[in-house]
């Protein structure tokens, strides 16, 4: 087995989790954000690894 | 002769015209896969994967890794690869400190608190990153360039960031310190303070005949930074990893009828919101795909890059990468990130955290280097 087989294996494994991800939570791309967060005058509410849950919720 | 002159041209010209065939249609995907991102969930969205797509493309493209120059300079003295990340992360400081102290919160920094847990956290991640020689950002770059110790290890990351994630706070709730952060002007003087007082250090254990930094890291490094920096304006928070890994866990645990009421993490009014949406509206998880499609792209590039044979491990070592994998997703979620979310993110937006987890993750490192033989990652020294 060549590193064909195991990297083709990781990439049609991100194409079924986005594929399974998307029937179950389709995107909506009129809710989208503006293209930048600087200067969009909102706080950033993206989860990230280094916060504790905001009990406010964003 | 001249007929074999015929052939020789044809199969001469045919075999450079698969290669260009190959590779633009390589370029294309990648530009396609940002394309229909910012199509179907927005134009900020396409962005985030097209940024991710560049920090792939620079990790695999340019060899910069994490745990390898880590065990470069536990093994030999070879500081080369720290310098490197150091440099990158200088970079960002200066840009992202000044730029998150103008702003009137639009962006964040990777600020979390000091303590027990988030000390022992690092050091197991460091550990473990040793182990598959692959941390929170190698690991994709790794499991997309065909690295098949990756491939097994990446589910059961995913796996021990949500596991972490649920039991983040009965952790944190252990002791931890307020957050404590630099920031502003001063904070970048701090900062770069501390990043060259690291990087004189290292210059004085290495031996004279490594102490220089090659012209491919310093490129690596200044792109790499640039891309962070480009992540902190678009998503207005800096480059994370472990974070949207747990999320992908969570999301199938999820539909698979598991209840999350019972942790106080993934019960919170932000992380359901997060698990009701799209993964390709988080931006971690972003990243996160573009690194794995850059990694994929970069090794597909090369002549004869994914035709090497996955080497053949024993049992004990699969059961390694397995539960390295569990650990490295676990310990990160404790620790505030990992190598990218704490070390690069944290320090270079001014979190105390980052400093200590740096030092934590790599005593931890030093253990690593030693486990990795032992379960037969590779021959005993």
């Amino acid at each position: 087995m060549t590193r064909l087989v195991t990297a083709t294996i990781a990439v049609a494994g991100i194409a079924a989790l986005i594929a399974l991800d998307a029937s179950a939570t389709p995107p909506n791309p009129y809710k989208a954000p503006p293209l930048l967060a600087l200067g969009s005058g909102t706080a950033p509410s993206g989860g990230f690894c280094g916060a504790l849950p905001d009990p406010a919720g964003k | 002769m001249l007929s074999t002159d015929v052939t020789t041209l044809t199969e001469t010209h045919e075999a450079t015209a698969a290669p260009l065939l190959r590779r633009g249609g390589l370029v294309l995907a990648g530009f396609a896969a940002v394309f229909a991102a910012a199509l179907v969930a927005g134009g900020r969205f396409g962005l985030m994967l097209a940024i991710g797509l560049g920090f792939g493309i620079v990790l695999e493209g340019m060899r910069f890794g994490f745990a390898g120059p880590w065990r470069a300079m536990i093994l030999r003295r070879d500081p080369a690869g720290i310098w490197a990340q150091l440099l990158a992360i200088g970079l960002v400081t200066l840009v992202a400190l000044p730029m998150i102290s103008a702003s009137s919160g639009e962006l964040a920094g990777a600020q979390a608190p000091v303590g027990f847990a988030m000390i022992a956290g690092a050091f197991i991640f460091g550990a473990a990153m040793q182990v598959v020689l692959g941390c929170g950002s190698g690991t994709l770059v790794n499991a997309g360039s065909g690295n098949a110790v990756a491939l097994v290890a990446l589910p059961f990351f995913a796996i021990g960031s949500f596991a972490g994630a649920y039991h983040l706070i009965w952790w944190t709730d252990l002791g931890a310190l307020p957050i404590i952060k630099f920031s502003g002007w001063q904070g970048v003087v701090l900062t770069l303070l501390g990043l060259s007082a690291i990087a004189g250090l290292l210059w004085k254990l290495a031996p004279p005949e490594h102490r220089r930094l090659p012209r491919r890291l310093i490129v690596a490094a200044v792109l790499l930074a640039g891309f962070a920096i480009l992540n902190l304006l678009v998503a207005g928070q800096p480059w994370g990893v472990v974070y949207g890994l747990g999320l992908w866990a969570a999301k199938a645990a999820s539909a698979a009828g598991a209840d999350l009421s019972g942790s106080a993490f993934w019960s919170a009014p932000g992380s359901l919101d997060r698990l009701q949406a799209s993964i390709l509206t988080d931006y971690t998880s972003l990243t996160n795909i573009g690194i794995v499609l850059g990694a994929f792209l970069v090794a597909s590039w090369r002549v004869d890059g994914l035709s090497q044979k996955v080497p053949g491990l024993p049992a004990q070592a699969w059961l390694a990468a397995i539960v390295a994998g569990f650990l490295l997703g676990y310990s990160s979620r404790l620790a505030f990130g990992c190598n990218v979310g704490a070390f690069f993110s944290g320090i270079s937006t001014g979190s105390l955290h980052g400093w200590v987890w740096f030092a934590a993750a790599f005593a931890g490192s030093v253990y690593g280097v030693r486990l990795r033989p032992l379960f037969k990652l590779e021959p005993r020294p």
